[in-house]
């Protein structure tokens, strides 16, 4: 398997497991166990296991496994593949830490940290897109 | 791939595209406000995302890669393939437009998403099964 491959699939596996203990931080304060301020990570929580672990599984088997884009390229551009997996997981801790941190703060930093999340996962799902599409060929 | 796959496949590739847009501008605005009005967003964000990209994807790549039949068409009725194509597609945009138009559409999508649902499970039922069947 490829090592864009790897890097997503073990990345995503990383998320999987952040999500859960996202997940139990959220819960131990629902039942009055845990006494922080964590109700803002709850998006991160939800995206975790929505973008940090589905999608990226997806996108590294995808990248893996779907038809050739030619003999000489099967995988078109490991430049954007590279991009993608920069700008998804930057993005991700950037929302897990600019999120709380503006709903704590309201400081205007923070609230440009998350803009700055929303460009790179913008970045990173149109720059998966434009690789792929190619790659979805009929036969 | 066959021919149906590609497009679920490429239409989930748009719903990321779409999904992904509108979370940017629901993100981006919740840290520097610049449109009061983006959270009527939200639904649209979460259908697209959730039912256009991953539930997309994953129909089109079971139409291609579970086993095939041995005799008549290889993947089953291509006519019931593409309604429940058809069908999908147009639930999600109607269940997107909570918010946006009245309740009645999002029902209507619903029930088209449902019965795009029911048409892939008679198409998959009969090609999950053992080897050598
Ligand atoms: C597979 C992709 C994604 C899925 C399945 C997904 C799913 C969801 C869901 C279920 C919610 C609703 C949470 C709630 O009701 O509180 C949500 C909210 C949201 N999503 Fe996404 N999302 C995805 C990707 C993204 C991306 C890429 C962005 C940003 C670039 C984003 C930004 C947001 C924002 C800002 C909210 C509102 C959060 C809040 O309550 O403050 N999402 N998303």
């Amino acid at each position: 398997m490829p090592i864009l491959t790897r890097l997503w699939i073990k990345t995503a596996l990383v998320y999987f497991v952040l999500a859960l203990l996202l997940g139990i931080l959220l819960a131990g304060q629902c039942a009055g166990l845990i006494h922080l301020p964590v109700q803002s990570l709850f998006p991160s929580y939800i995206h975790f296991l929505a973008v940090g672990w589905i999608s990226q599984l997806i996108i590294g088997v995808v990248f893996w496994m779907f038809p050739k884009y030619t003999q000489a390229n099967p995988r078109r551009s490991e430049g954007l593949g590279w991009v993608t997996y920069i700008t998804l997981n930057l993005g991700l801790l950037l929302r897990l830490v600019g999120e709380p941190l503006h709903a704590t703060t309201n400081a205007a930093w923070a609230g440009w940290l998350m803009a700055a999340s929303a460009l790179l996962l913008l970045i990173a799902g149109t720059a998966f897109v434009i690789n792929t599409w190619g790659r979805v060929k009929e036969k | 791939m066959p021919r149906l796959s590609a497009w679920f496949i490429r239409a989930s590739l748009i719903y990321l595209l779409m999904g992904f847009t509108l979370g940017a501008l629901l993100l981006a605005n919740n840290g520097v406000e610049f449109m009061p009005s983006a959270w009527a967003l939200l639904p649209a964000h979460v259908e697209f995302t959730l039912v256009g990209w991953i539930v997309q994807l994953a129909l089109g790549t079971a139409y291609w890669i579970l086993p095939r039949h041995t005799n008549g068409p290889a993947r089953g009725s291509l006519a019931l393939g593409w309604a429940s194509f058809g069908l999908f597609n147009l639930g999600i945009l109607l269940a997107a437009s909570s918010g946006l138009l009245p309740g009645t559409f999002q029902l209507a999508g619903r029930i088209l998403q449902m019965l795009a649902a029911g048409l892939l499970a008679v198409l998959f039922w009969p090609r999950v099964k053992a080897y050598g069947l």
